[in-house]
């Protein structure tokens, strides 16, 4: 039963794996399990507890928005040359955290790998409520956002057309489409799941929206048969979608020629690293979750052992990057490249480029530790570590490189004000409320997928 | 018939996939076409044994995709070097590199959409009520349990001798559906 359970995608024979879900599960079991968070009024008190802290936050963002939209970018610490400070740090660190969601449920679902079936759910929605925190940030830190339609392509009276030779307009484009298809992608998946949970409602108005979110979904073979094939090839679709995202994202940097941003790796290194920080976030959402739902019968030490080892080999890819920025600013003889290593490791921002390397690199080189993976506490921290280290590493490339350009007398340093820090604080506000909105009022697991799991295990 | 309450059909109810497998495979076999089956998970080959044609989502989404690319495309070529040229440099105005990513990025979001549109329609949801609901049993469909269905307006539905059928399939249970 255990060997049957797991995961066959993996070369040949019967390799012997920990199950993906504990033993005598059956399809009542799961439902039960996962469909009573979202169909019972209790919730345990930490879930209350968290839903206000992460509301205090939001409400903290809506307050640093506020006074944004009276003020202007001026309350920022943002200058010239260091234009474009926290709003952009925090734009390419939130969009990086949504990639995990889009690499756990399209490209592991095309690899055939089952253990993606417990949290895949749970990371798409985090890549959605995270790329909203993303999109926010660019439009605030437009002058103007008021206008932000300017940047999309429509029949104006001014006559006028996006630069669609620019990356800050790919960027338009891919973050929105990205955040569509991710959201249909979801929906896609869930439309199953809201049918059992509209079958099994104890209340009536329960009932009816969930019926009215299940659009009447009967779970027949031509229902599944159209929606198996629309799942396999939004995966398909959405698979590329998560590579091309931050590349476009590092396209913002490296078309532009300031140096630290005019180069090559950028694109390849920025996915490793939107993963690498993606992975590290659904671990630290996943581990108190399953702690406080009881649902380790279903998000196994496997997964997050599997999570941990995907983290550790983004994040060998994202140490290369860095030391392939080193080796290249010293190989181009770029008078500007070396100078700017030079600064961003020994300059005014120097102690920040060692606090990178020490929560990127040198912590999770812990992970190579079977016994510090299967530790639910030290790994929570490692992921925690890698979070912080990946939003750093966004403000060293943004910062470090903005504020010492080519033209000595335009240096400027980059302090953050109170209203940056207010407004990173509170976007997590929002990620967090309506991450326990959703594990409230949504089955947070797949059902469908996880009774196919059962049926493929008995 | 006459006189008898008219049906929408008899639906079996199984506890096992691969009984519903092999009881749609004999009642395709025994000449009942029109038909579906419930399972509270996809179930592969159900569809086949039902006597199904491919699902038509693929090329949906095929020709959607092209279309979005194409239209991409055109929108930024016809902006840039019809509508709105602006000489960068005596750079040329329809250059293809940059725009690339726009194309690609159209292309991934027409198809998404299509995909999903294409899942909805070919399914006619969203669909407020259908007949099959009317089973009490039938809730299990989306937890545990198996159904087959063959609707009466299949040429070869008699309510007796169809019965009689499937309860050959050695079904939990066999239920006429109110229409």
């Amino acid at each position: 039963m255990a060997d049957a359970s797991t995961n066959r995608g993996a070369g040949e024979g019967k390799i012997l794996l920990p199950p993906l879900m504990a033993p005598g599960q059956s399809f009542e079991s799961v439902t039960e399990t996962i469909g009573s968070i979202v169909l019972l009024p209790r919730q345990p008190k930490s879930w209350i507890v968290g839903a206000l802290i992460a509301f205090s936050l939001l409400m903290l963002f809506f307050v640093a928005v506020s006074w944004l939209l009276i003020r202007g970018v001026g309350i920022w610490g943002i200058n010239i040359p260091v234009a474009w400070g926290f709003a952009i740090v925090n734009f390419v660190w939130w969009i990086g955290i949504g990639h995990a969601g889009t690499f756990i449920s399209a490209i592991l679902l095309l690899l055939h790998q089952k253990w993606r079936t417990s949290i895949n759910r749970l990371t798409e929605a985090m890549t959605l409520f995270a790329v909203a925190c993303a999109g926010m940030f660019p439009l605030l830190h437009l002058g103007r956002p008021f206008v932000f339609y300017w940047l999309i392509p429509y029949p104006d009276t001014m006559g006028l057309w996006p630069q669609f030779r620019s990356p800050l307009v790919w960027d338009v484009f891919a973050v929105s489409t990205y955040f569509t298809v991710s959201l249909i992608f979801w929906y896609t998946g869930l439309v199953p799941d809201l049918a059992t949970l509209r079958d099994r409602a104890p209340t009536r108005t329960k009932q009816v929206i969930f019926g009215i979110l299940a659009m009447g979904w009967r779970g027949s073979a031509a229902h599944w048969q159209n929606h198996q094939s629309a799942y396999l090839l939004l995966a398909g679709l959405a698979a590329p979608l998560v590579l091309s995202v931050h590349s476009v994202v590092s396209f913002d940097f490296s078309v532009a020629m300031v140096p630290g941003w005019h180069s090559t790796i950028f694109p390849p290194y920025f996915v490793a690293g939107a993963i690498y920080s993606g992975f590290a976030m659904v671990l630290n959402i996943v581990i108190p979750i399953r702690k406080l739902y009881g649902l380790e019968s279903l998000i196994t030490k496997r997964h997050l052992n599997n999570m941990a080892v995907v983290m550790l080999a983004t994040g060998m890819m994202v140490t290369y990057g860095y030391v392939m920025e080193a080796f290249m600013a010293w190989y181009s003889g770029d008078v500007f490249e070396k100078a700017m290593m030079m600064n961003r490791a020994f300059g005014p921002y120097g102690w920040i480029f060692w606090g990178l390397m020490f929560l990127n690199v040198i912590v999770p080189q812990a992970l190579w530790s079977k016994r510090l993976r299967n530790n639910t506490i030290s790994l929570f921290f490692i992921a925690l570590s890698v979070n912080v280290g990946m939003w750093v590493e966004r403000f060293v490339i943004v910062v470090t490189s903005l504020s010492r350009d080519f033209t000595t007398s335009a240096f400027r340093m980059y302090y953050p004000t109170v209203w940056d820090w207010a407004t990173l604080f509170g976007s997590m506000g929002l990620f967090l409320t309506l991450l326990f909105l959703f594990v409230r009022f949504l089955p947070m697991i797949d059902i469908s997928e996880t009774r196919k799991l059962v049926e493929e295990s008995q | 018939m006459n006189g008898a309450p008219p049906v929408y059909g008899l639906m079996a109810e199984f506890s096992k996939s691969e009984t519903l497998l092999a009881a749609a495979r004999l009642a395709y076999a025994s000449g009942y076409r029109q038909m579906d089956a419930f399972t509270p998970f996809p179930v592969e080959g159900l569809a086949e044994n039902l006597g199904r044609k491919k699902s038509l989502v693929p090329l949906i989404v095929l020709l959607a995709g092209i279309g979005g690319g194409a239209g991409g495309y055109f929108m930024e070529w016809y902006a840039m070097s019809l509508d709105y040229p602006i000489n960068i440099g005596g750079r040329p105005l329809s250059s293809w590199p940059p725009f690339v990513p726009i194309t690609f990025e159209l292309t991934i979001l027409a198809a998404a959409l299509a995909a999903v549109i294409a899942m909805f329609a070919l399914n006619r949801l969203p669909q407020p009520h259908h007949p099959v609901f009317n089973v009490p049993r039938f809730e299990r469909a989306s937890t545990d349990k198996f159904f087959l269905c063959i609707e009466a307006d299949d040429p070869k539905f008699d309510l007796a001798a169809t019965r009689q059928f499937l309860e050959t399939l050695k079904p939990d249970h066999v239920e006429e559906v109110e229409p």
